[in-house]
This record gives structure tokens, C-alpha cells and sequence, in this order.
């Protein structure tokens, strides 16, 4: 198994080896990262706001002289622990929705797709913003908002893989040799879009981590004392104008994240097609 | 000596690269040569590499795939030697091409006229209005119906016969030299197929063209072609006349084609003593798909009044060509759609419609073995599994128990044990096939329907395939509903046929009746449709034959369905009157107005 | 015989654009449940929030009276409703003056914006996209592919802090700030926004490229187009003219997708350029947890998102013949 993985990954393109390596690397942040972080996350330790890059401060100091990578280690650590499981969450709730549709008959698939058509067309960022403005921004909601966001969009692959699958023969047979509807979703249909379901996942991913670190930036995601990359970027905005390391190491951070995943998926070759961000 | 040949083809390579990037000959070693108006016939199985051939002559080899090696003559030009836009000076021009499957070959989005004139207009040949008139005069030279506006047509408004007769069309538009022929009828039906024989060897070869034609038919190629270069795994196995190859093949391969084109006829296996009842019995079933109006009938119809029988153990066929609604019947049978009126009953006893309210042991004792074994079996499972799921389900088998049985059932289709933990995207198209019969049998049914099994396969194959049902049926006495398109596979191995129409059962009878006249007009057309392996034999055929004109069709809605074709209709009485079932002194039931005396002159 | 079905068709397709303009008004009145039901689902009400803790319960009662909250909901909805389509969508909580004037002043901003963006990005998108797909698997085609794919992925504000650090504090070319207002000329407008433009434009042709890419690609793999190669069509006229007609549909539909994230996803570069827009305009509503103005921005965030999926399906519909005559 770990065998075959390793293989596959000696397959990959460039380009793919280049998002794994990036993949891996931020997951391994996100454990590890506060552990290996230099010093303590609030910390007021530099003598300058906004210095520059330096043998103690590696990515330079913030608006308020903390250490920018101490902070940064641990803000990857909400961005991707947050993304990962609302990507989840959304991913499983959709896939779960779109089975129960395509082995349901039309009597569950109508009124349920047209609903998720109905949220599809509520521009993602939009929807965020009016549940934020709803129920607020606690850690828990930001994550059960992010996944509901994102529900619609993996319902709409997983139903469209699903239904074309429930059509094929082999499901068929297994409907005239009396199988029930379960046995039918599980073991006939599901097995066989785990792989466009899986670069969905990440696609999902990719789409979260870019939705809660734009809501962080608009002071509208994780509040602080807690910090996500996106909340790193924000704090720092007065820098902008002189072009700050706090500023874009964290953006860069994201982008590094992200497009890594995108590279991987794309390197796998199972590139779902979904709506966009 | 080599002037007079007008195409001239020596040492063809043709390779490819796989995805662990290797390089490696799909063709190799190809020598064949032909003289101006002569028609060469490629003969192959799939994956024999003779479609890849064909397309050389027009220079061309698909992505992924690279002319290496040789040399590829026609008249003046060597094609090897030609860039790219020389190359398109020829094509469409002087080389012309006519596609295997014409409804994808058209583009969707434009008008047929369009797309047939486009070659002569973009090489310069005429004025679009001279090339609209040409394009017209060939529609009707090709027997075409409303030759002057059915260019303004768009693709899926056409059949498949009308498409692939326009695209010939579209090959002749500039008069070409030489045409390429890629398997132009294999995606159609056979009485569709004989029209559009009859329309290229017309229009294509009458008019001096040197050809090319490919496919996998030797009976088809046997009316067209005057050399056969038969090909095996992309090598040439052997090349000549087409009489010598037809009817004096040296090569053993060759032989095993001619062989495995025709099946020998199976006597019937002698009745085993059981008592007559009738295992199978479906009573005034009509079936389709949405709402079912106040008739009866449901707003698309497939199947209209259908009645049959099968005996225990015996097989029946049941034929038809493409929307007859013959997997229908099998669909229905298994419970997959709710009949619209009528009862099915197995062993005297009615099975509910459809799939809810069926026990556990109904559904076992009817097993559906589908035509397309990629698309019946899942690929995310393994052989194993997929044979121990019947067993387990009907018969609570598991562990070493589901094993031994597994490994039995891979003996009983001769499959090698060691299959048992493979993937099923590993095996080959046959061996698919066998695991496919094998989880039907798995379930220790009483009655097997068997969807166009062999259709999917390569005619061997196949054969092999029907083979092993034979032998089954006499080991396990299993009663089989075997559903096909080809009349000779169904008379080989069947004890009674049912011929199918748009949905109505326009013959019945015992094998007997289906060799001796006369026959429902139907399936007279579709008896005489099927090529007969000799030359000549498509001008001797009188299959096909225009209907003669009728008045106004009335609206009632029993009315003969194949009336719109029927060579013997009768104006005043089929236009007006449905037809009734009478039986014919053969032995056979038919749904038409004629009877026996009046069938006898056709 | 041609002529009637033609005619024929055509009223079928109209039929068919005239069940899905339904269908986009249907789904809208639903969409306007959605975010109205969501809207009532604050904990606390408007009058509670707009008084403090410290108000009395009459006094929250008086003012509830007043607003109208007393009212049953579905009461609520259809005045709401009835607000919006008329234009009146009530009464902005913290601006104190009528939603409709605070959003007069901020749409025509946005749509500018959004219109200069798009201008920009769909000939480089179309341009990008068709020429990749022709070079398929070629060197230029997959530096390409490389760029989109992590231009796509690229938060906003790393796309505009590095315009801003190249342009305005390396070059000194442009401001950081977007200034956007009536008295300027032409010249200076086009100055202010023109790193809005860019930022926004950057990711929308990385996303329109990569699907314009695809759906060409999708019809490059067809029978028909081997037919084309073979009777010796040249190979951009398989693409203009063999291929386009097929593939139109679903680049209209990318474009549109694409062009609706101009709207609504340019909430952060709004943000970030201090760009006085619609989406920057929602986001106050949000922190301000200003409802009635954040209902009409999602509001008009949805009919635009409706409007561009409508266009791309009337497209759809026109462009293929077995719809436009059935």
C-alpha cells in the first residue's frame, strides 16, 4: 500500500511532485508548526514594527513588532485545520446527498436538486457573508458556514458522477438481482467516483482556505486573539504602501498552500469541473 | 510494371508510444499495391491495425501515434514525404474519406449541404452554387430522400443509413481518385446496411474511384472487394483476390474467420423429460416509458401486445434490429420496468411488475447477462467478488464455502483459477464475457436472459462465447431468452424465434419455419439483408426493394408498423385496416394481411 | 418543407428560453426566502441591536412596533418583497437613509469596475485559452497550464500586494488607493482603478482561460474533427469554424460564471484598494449587521448572477440546432 503510493507519486510530473512536496510540507506545518515555532505567538520581540527580514526574525516583524513567523506557524495551523475539516464536512454531506438522489428516484432527486440550484446561485462569498452577519464568526460557525457554503457545489459533481453510474449495467444487474438501495449506493456507485470525488475534495479545499482567509481579511473570519494567515495579512494592511515582509509572507503562504493542492489534482488528472470560487 | 499502379504501399510502420513513454509498431511490414478503379478490402478483427492503415493513405495516424517507417504511394505523390500542407491539398481532394460512424463524423452545429460542399469550396475546385448543384445531383444519384432541401438539414435530424450515404456524397464532391472506406456500415442495422452497400457500389465504385474499404465483415467485403489483405495483431496474414481468400483461404487464421463468421447450426439438445408447462409465459404486455394515458398505453410505447412462451429448457431467440424493443422484453422480464398492462409469469405463477413486492427467490431464479461486459461489471471490483455476491445473497454462502463455489463456476465458464483476485479491468473482452455468464449462473437460475452477448465481441471470440452457452445449456439444462440482432446467430442456436418489428411481434415460430418461405414481409427483408459471402450475391438480392406507392395512411393506432416499408403492402387494405395474426402452413404465426398463398410470389 | 421547420424551431427555442427565464424568477423568489429566512435567524432582532442592552422592553417593543418587526414573518416577506421589486427596499439601519440612495451611489461603481475588468480579461482569456488548446500538450500549453492553474488559486490580496509593490512602491507609477469619484477626469479614473483592473483581471482570465481551454479541447477530440483534418481543412478554420460553434456554449458559460465573481468576488480587492463599490458597500453591512442593506446587496449579488447564467443558457439554446429546432 505505502509501496504503490510512493510509486505514484514517482510518476508524477513536475509539477505534481511539486504540489505534493508543498502539500506535505504544509500539512507538516500544521501539526508541528507551533512546536517549532521560535518564539511565543504574542510575543512583542522586535524593536521596530514592520522590520525587514534578519537572522532573529526570519520573515521580519508585524504592525506591533511580534515575530512574523512565529505567528505565521501558527496561523497556518487554523487555516488548514479549519479548511480540511469543513472541506470534509462538505464533501461528505454532499457525496451523502447526491447517493441518496441518484439510488432515490426522481420523487427525492427533484425537489432536493432543485433546492441545491437554488443555493448554487447564491455567489459563495455572498452567501458567507450574509450567514456570518447572521450568526456571527466563532471558530465552530466559521466552519459549519464554510462547509454549507460548499455543500451545493460537491452535491452538483457527486450527483451528476452518481446518476450517469446509477445507469450503467453492473448497477442495473445488481438492481435485478433484488439488491437494496444501500447495498446498491455503497458498494456499487461509490467505489467507482472516490477518485473525481477525492480531486474534488481538494478543489474544495482550495476554495475554503481562499473563502475563510478572504473573510479573516475582511475582519469577518476568525476573530482575534486567534489568528489564521488570512488575519495575519489583515493586521499588517497598514504596510501595504511600503511593501512589508509581515504583509506577503503570509499571502505568499496561502498561495504556496493552495496552489499546491491545485498542482497535485491536476497532476493526478482527475480535475473535477466545478463553479468556480 | 509499377506505372500502371495507381496506389503503391511498401514496408509500412506505423508505431506508438505507451504511457511509460516506450515506443512500439502498431502496423509493421505492410506491402500491398492496387491499380487505378481497383477496390482493396483491409479485413481485421479490432485492434488488427487496419484502420490505422486506411488512414496512411490519407497521410494521416492519430495523437499518439506515428507513420515510422516506408513508403506510401499514390499516383505521383509518396505521402511519407509530404508536409503538412501538401498534404491537405490532397486530402478531400484527390484522397477522399468516408467515416465509420457518420452521426459523429457530421459536425452537430452545421447544415448537412454546408459540410458536403465544404471540401470542393475550400480547395477551389468550383463557385458554391455549382457545388450546391453537384452536391444535389449526388443526394440523388444516392438514392436520398428529398434530395433539393435535404441539405439544409442538421445531422441529428437524419438516420444513420441517410447520414453515412451523405457522406459519401461529401467524398465524391470533388471527384476524387481514391476513397478510403472505414467500416461504413458496421453501425448499422442489415437492412439498413444493404440500401447503403447498394448506394456505394452505385455511386463510389461505378465511377472508377480506386478504394479502400475496411472492416470486419468478410461477407460485406465480399460483394465490394476485388483484393482481400487480411490482418492480424498489425501484420499482414494473408494477401490476394478476393475469390482466392473467400473461397480457397491458405492462412489458418484466415480460416478461422470464415468459420467463425457463420455459425454452424446446433441441433436442438434432446428434450429432457420434464413436464410440458411452460416455463416462462407473458400475456398482452405492452410496455414503455412515461405517463400511461387512458388507453392504456404509455406515451412513448416500446412493446405492444406481446405473447409468449418458453418451454423448460428450451432457448428462444428473439431478433430485431436497433429500437425493435428487444431488451425491453428482457428489462421487463427482470423487473426493471413495470409493464404498462399485461403479466408475466414464471412457472405458472405471476410475478409482480416490477423490481418492489418480487421475493428474494423470484429474483433469483430470473438472471440478466447484458451485451456490454465493460459496462456490467463493476471495474472496482474483483472477479472474486463479483461472483461471491450472487452466493452469498441468494444463498448465504460465505468464506471458504463462497470460495470453493467461486473457483468452481471459474472452471464450469473455463476461466483459470487464478483469476480469481483480479481486477476486472485486467481481462480481456471474452473473459469478461465468461465472468459475466458465470454471475448469472452464480445464481442458480432457472431462465437466463441474454442481451446481444456476443454483439460487443470480435466474431472468434464470439463464437467461442456461443459455444460454451451451448455446452452449459446441455450440462445444466438452463432455459435461455437470447435477445440478438442477427438473424444466422439466433436460426444457429435457438429453438423457437420471435422477430420483433417497433415493438410488435410480426413472427413466431418454431427454428424450422425460419428456413423455408414464405415469410413476413419483415423478416423476408431482414433473411434476405444478411450478406451471403460470395460475389454477386448483393445484385442477386432482391431484399430492399422500394415499396410499392399507397394512399393516405390512416391515423389508427394498430396499423402494421412496418407498412412505412413493406415491399408488400396493399393500398386500401394495410393503410387502413391493423393486420390480424394468422398462422402459415410452416408452422409459423405472422401479424401481417397476406397468408400463405399470397407471400409465395414475393 | 426546410422553411417550416425552421420556423417551427424557432418558436420551440423561444418556448424553451421563455420556461427558463421562469425557471431564473422562480429561483430567484426562492433565493429571496433563503436570504430573508437567514436575515430573521440573528439572534436578537434589528430593534434590540439598534437600542443597546440598556433599553427597556417597552422601549424595544415601541420601536419594534414602528419597524414593523411585530408583524408575522411571512407579512414581513412580502412587504420586503414587494419593497425590493419596486425599488424600495427599506430603510438602511446605520447610513439612516433609504438602502436604495446608499446603493444608487455605490452600483454604478461597481458595474464599471467590473465592466473595465471584463474588458480586459475576456479577449486575453479567449486569446489564451484557444491558443493553448491548438499547441495541446506543446511547451507553450503547458507553461500555461502551470500559470492558470496557480493563478487561479492565488488569493486576491497576495495578486494585489504585489501590484502595489511593483507599481506603486517600486515604479511609483500608480496609487495604492483606488479613488473613485465624480469630478475626476477620465484620465485620473483610469489611474486610480487601473490596479483593481488588474488584480481582478489576473484571476478572472486565469479561470476563463483554463475553461475556454477545456471546452475547446473537449470538441477537438471528436469524430468530426478528424473528419475536418481529413478532407483537408486548415487548422484554424477547424477551430473558427468547426469547432466554435459547438464549444460557444460552454465558454459563454465560463465567461459568465467568470464575469459574475467580477460582482460579487470583488468584495476583497474593493476592500483592499478602498474602492468604493457594492461589495465593500455589504461588507459594512455585514460588520454593521445592517440587514436590510445586506438583504439588498445579496439580493442584487443574485438577480446579477442569474441574469449572466440566463445569457449563457439563451446562448446555449441558440447555438445548438437540436434545441433551436426540436
Amino acid at each position: 500500500m505505502m509501496a504503490s503510493a510512493f510509486q505514484r507519486a514517482k510518476a508524477l510530473p513536475v509539477s505534481g511532485k511539486v504540489g505534493l512536496a508543498l502539500v506535505i510540507f504544509w500539512l507538516a506545518v500544521a501539526v508541528f508548526g507551533p512546536m517549532l515555532a521560535p518564539y511565543p505567538v504574542g510575543a512583542f520581540v522586535a524593536y521596530d514594527v514592520f522590520d525587514g527580514q534578519s537572522a532573529k526574525h526570519w520573515l521580519g516583524s508585524d504592525y506591533l513588532g511580534r515575530d512574523v513567523l512565529s505567528r505565521l506557524l501558527s496561523g497556518a495551523r487554523y487555516t488548514v485545520g479549519l479548511a480540511a475539516a469543513a472541506a470534509l464536512l462538505a464533501s461528505t454531506t454532499g457525496t451523502a446527498l447526491a447517493l441518496t438522489a441518484a439510488v432515490g428516484g426522481a420523487k427525492v432527486d427533484e425537489p432536493l436538486s432543485r433546492f441545491m440550484d437554488m443555493l448554487i446561485s447564491i455567489p459563495s462569498k455572498i452567501f458567507s457573508l450574509v450567514l456570518v452577519a447572521a450568526f456571527g464568526s466563532s471558530l465552530g460557525l466559521l466552519l459549519l458556514i464554510a462547509a454549507f457554503t460548499y455543500v451545493p457545489g460537491n452535491y452538483r459533481i457527486a450527483r451528476a458522477l452518481a446518476v450517469n453510474l446509477a445507469q450503467m449495467d453492473y448497477v442495473q444487474v445488481a438492481r435485478a438481482r433484488g439488491e437494496g438501495r444501500f447495498h446498491i449506493a455503497i458498494a456499487e456507485i461509490l467505489p467507482n467516483m472516490i477518485h473525481p470525488l477525492l480531486a474534488d475534495f481538494g478543489l474544495r479545499f482550495v476554495f475554503i482556505v481562499l473563502l475563510l482567509s478572504g473573510l479573516s481579511f475582511l475582519g469577518l473570519g476568525v476573530q482575534p486573539p486567534d489568528a489564521d494567515l488570512g488575519s495575519l495579512v489583515r493586521e499588517n494592511i497598514s504596510g501595504l504602501g511600503e511593501g512589508a515582509l509581515a504583509i506577503l509572507a503570509p499571502a505568499v503562504a496561502i498561495a504556496t498552500l493552495t496552489v499546491g493542492v491545485n498542482l497535485l489534482i491536476d497532476a493526478i488528472g482527475f480535475s473535477g469541473k466545478g463553479k468556480g470560487r | 510494371m509499377s506505372e500502371a499502379l495507381h496506389v503503391e504501399v511498401k514496408g509500412l510502420t506505423v508505431t506508438a508510444r505507451n504511457a511509460a513513454g516506450e515506443v512500439f509498431p502498431i502496423v509493421s511490414g505492410i506491402d500491398f499495391a492496387l491499380k487505378r478503379g481497383e477496390v482493396l478490402a483491409l479485413i481485421g478483427e479490432s485492434g488488427s491495425g487496419k484502420t490505422t492503415i486506411a488512414l496512411t493513405l490519407l497521410g494521416h495516424a492519430r495523437p499518439g501515434a506515428t507513420i515510422a517507417g516506408g513508403s506510401i504511394r499514390v499516383g505521383e505523390h509518396d505521402l511519407t514525404r509530404l508536409d503538412r500542407a501538401a498534404l491537405a491539398q490532397l486530402r478531400g481532394n484527390r484522397i477522399a474519406y468516408i467515416a465509420q460512424s457518420a452521426a459523429s463524423a457530421f459536425n452537430p452545429s452545421r447544415t448537412i449541404m454546408d459540410q458536403v460542399i465544404e471540401p470542393a469550396l475550400i480547395h477551389d475546385l468550383m463557385p458554391r452554387a455549382q457545388a450546391e448543384a453537384k452536391a444535389v445531383e449526388l443526394f440523388r444519384a444516392l438514392a436520398l430522400p428529398f434530395p433539393d432541401t435535404i441539405g439544409a438539414r442538421y445531422p441529428h435530424q437524419l438516420s444513420g443509413g441517410q447520414l453515412q450515404r451523405l457522406m459519401a456524397a461529401m467524398a465524391l464532391i470533388t471527384d476524387p481518385e481514391l476513397v478510403i472506406l472505414d467500416e461504413p456500415t458496421t453501425a448499422l442495422d442489415v437492412t439498413t446496411q444493404i440500401e447503403v452497400l447498394r448506394a456505394f457500389k452505385a455511386v463510389v465504385l461505378e465511377r472508377g474511384a480506386t478504394a479502400i474499404y475496411v472492416s470486419h465483415d468478410l461477407a460485406v467485403v465480399a460483394q465490394m472487394a476485388d483484393q482481400i489483405v487480411v490482418l492480424s495483431q498489425g501484420r499482414i496474414r494473408e494477401a490476394g483476390a478476393a475469390a482466392q481468400i473467400l473461397h480457397a483461404p491458405a492462412d489458418d487464421y484466415t480460416k478461422t474467420l470464415m468459420a467463425a463468421a457463420r455459425p454452424a447450426i446446433r441441433p436442438a439438445p434432446e428434450k429432457i423429460a420434464l413436464p410440458a408447462a411452460p416455463l416462462l409465459e407473458i400475456r398482452g404486455m405492452t410496455a414503455g416509458y412515461g405517463k400511461i394515458g387512458k388507453d392504456g398505453r404509455p406515451r412513448i410505447p416500446v412493446l405492444r401486445d406481446i405473447n409468449l412462451t418458453i418451454e423448460r429448457g428450451a432457448t428462444l431467440g428473439v431478433i430485431g434490429e436497433s429500437g425493435s424493443g428487444k431488451s425491453t422484453i428482457a428489462r421487463v422480464i427482470a423487473g426493471l420496468l413495470p409493464p404498462a398492462s399485461g403479466q408475466v409469469l414464471l412457472d405458472g405463477e405471476a410475478l409482480p411488475p416490477g423490481l418492489q413486492g418480487r421475493s428474494r427467490d423470484q429474483f433469483r431464479r430470473v438472471q440478466l447477462v447484458f451485451q456490454n461486459a465493460d459496462t456490467a461489471l463493476n471495474p472496482a471490483h474483483s472477479v472474486g467478488r463479483i461472483l461471491a455476491r450472487p452466493l452469498a445473497f441468494y444463498h448465504g454462502l460465505k468464506g471458504n464455502a463462497a470460495r470453493m463455489r467461486v473457483l468452481e463456476l471459474l472452471d464450469l465458464i473455463r476461466l483459470p483459477a487464478t483469476l480469481i483476485d483480479r481486477p476486472i479491468g485486467g481481462l480481456s473482452g471474452g473473459q469478461k464475457q465468461r465472468i459475466n455468464l458465470a454471475r448469472a449462473l452464480a445464481a442458480d437460475p432457472q431462465l437466463i436472459l441474454c442481451d446481444e452477448v456476443t454483439s460487443a465481441l470480435d466474431t472468434v471470440v464470439g463464437a467461442a462465447i456461443l459455444e460454451l452457452m451451448a455446452e452449459l445449456r446441455r450440462e445444466l439444462g438452463i432455459t435461455t431468452m437470447f435477445i440478438s440482432h442477427d438473424i444466422s446467430t439466433v436460426r444457429a442456436i435457438c429453438d423457437d424465434i420471435l422477430v420483433l418489428y417497433s415493438g410488435t411481434m410480426v413472427e413466431t415460430g418454431p427454428r424450422t419455419a425460419f428456413g423455408v418461405a414464405p415469410f413476413h414481409p419483415y423478416t423476408d427483408l431482414l433473411i434476405g439483408s444478411v450478406p451471403e459471402m460470395r460475389a454477386g450475391w448483393l445484385e442477386e438480392s432482391h431484399a430492399g426493394a422500394a415499396p410499392p406507392p399507397i394512399g393516405e395512411i390512416s391515423d389508427h393506432p394498430d396499423l402494421c408498423r412496418f407498412l412505412p416499408r413493406c415491399a408488400a403492402r396493399v393500398d386500401g387494405l394495410c393503410n387502413t385496416t391493423p393486420p390480424p395474426r394468422r398462422p402459415l402452413t410452416k408452422g409459423s404465426q405472422i401479424l401481417c394481411h397476406h397468408g400463405d398463398e399470397s407471400l409465395c410470389p414475393l | 418543407m426546410a422553411g417550416a421547420s425552421t420556423r417551427s424551431g424557432m418558436s420551440a427555442a423561444l418556448t424553451l428560453i421563455g420556461k427558463r427565464f421562469a425557471s431564473s424568477l422562480l429561483t430567484l423568489l426562492l433565493v429571496s426566502m433563503t436570504i430573508f429566512v437567514i436575515a430573521q435567524l440573528l439572534p436578537g432582532d434589528a430593534a434590540q441591536e439598534a437600542l443597546g442592552q440598556s433599553a427597556t422592553p417597552e422601549q424595544v417593543a415601541a420601536l419594534r412596533h414602528e419597524m414593523g418587526l411585530d408583524r408575522p414573518a411571512h407579512v414581513r416577506y412580502v412587504s420586503w418583497l414587494a419593497g425590493m421589486v419596486s425599488g424600495d427596499p427599506g430603510q438602511s439601519l446605520v447610513a439612516n437613509m433609504p438602502v436604495s440612495e446608499v446603493i444608487a451611489e455605490r452600483l454604478p461603481n461597481s458595474l464599471l469596475l467590473a465592466a473595465l475588468s471584463a474588458l480586459v480579461a475576456v479577449p486575453v482569456a479567449l486569446a489564451i485559452g484557444i491558443g493553448s488548446a491548438m499547441n495541446r500538450g506543446g511547451r507553450i500549453d503547458r507553461a500555461l497550464n502551470i500559470v492558470t492553474l496557480s493563478m487561479v488559486a492565488v488569493p486576491e490580496f497576495l495578486v494585489a500586494t504585489i501590484a502595489v509593490l511593483i507599481f506603486s512602491v517600486k515604479l511609483r507609477w500608480l496609487p495604492s488607493i483606488a479613488m473613485a469619484s465624480s469630478d475626476m477626469g477620465w484620465g485620473d479614473y483610469l489611474r486610480g482603478v487601473a490596479m483593481p483592473i488588474l488584480t481582478l483581471s489576473v484571476i478572472v482570465i486565469a479561470q476563463m482561460a483554463r475553461m475556454t481551454r477545456a471546452a475547446v479541447i473537449d470538441q477537438m477530440d471528436r469524430p468530426y474533427v478528424e473528419m475536418a483534418v481529413l478532407k483537408g481543412v486548415a487548422p484554424v478554420r477547424i477551430v473558427l469554424r468547426h469547432i466554435m460553434p459547438n464549444a460557444i456554449a460552454p465558454i459563454v458559460n465560463a465567461m459568465a460564471l467568470s464575469l459574475s465573481y467580477l460582482l460579487g468576488g470583488a468584495v476583497i480587492v474593493e476592500t483592499i484598494f478602498n474602492y468604493p463599490g457594492l461589495a465593500s458597500l455589504m461588507v459594512n453591512a455585514v460588520t454593521s449587521r445592517d440587514m436590510p442593506l445586506l438583504q439588498a446587496c445579496a439580493m442584487i449579488f443574485c438577480a446579477a448572477y442569474l441574469i449572466l447564467m440566463l445569457i449563457a443558457d439563451v446562448t446555449a439554446i441558440l447555438a445548438n440546432p437540436r434545441l433551436r429546432a426540436q
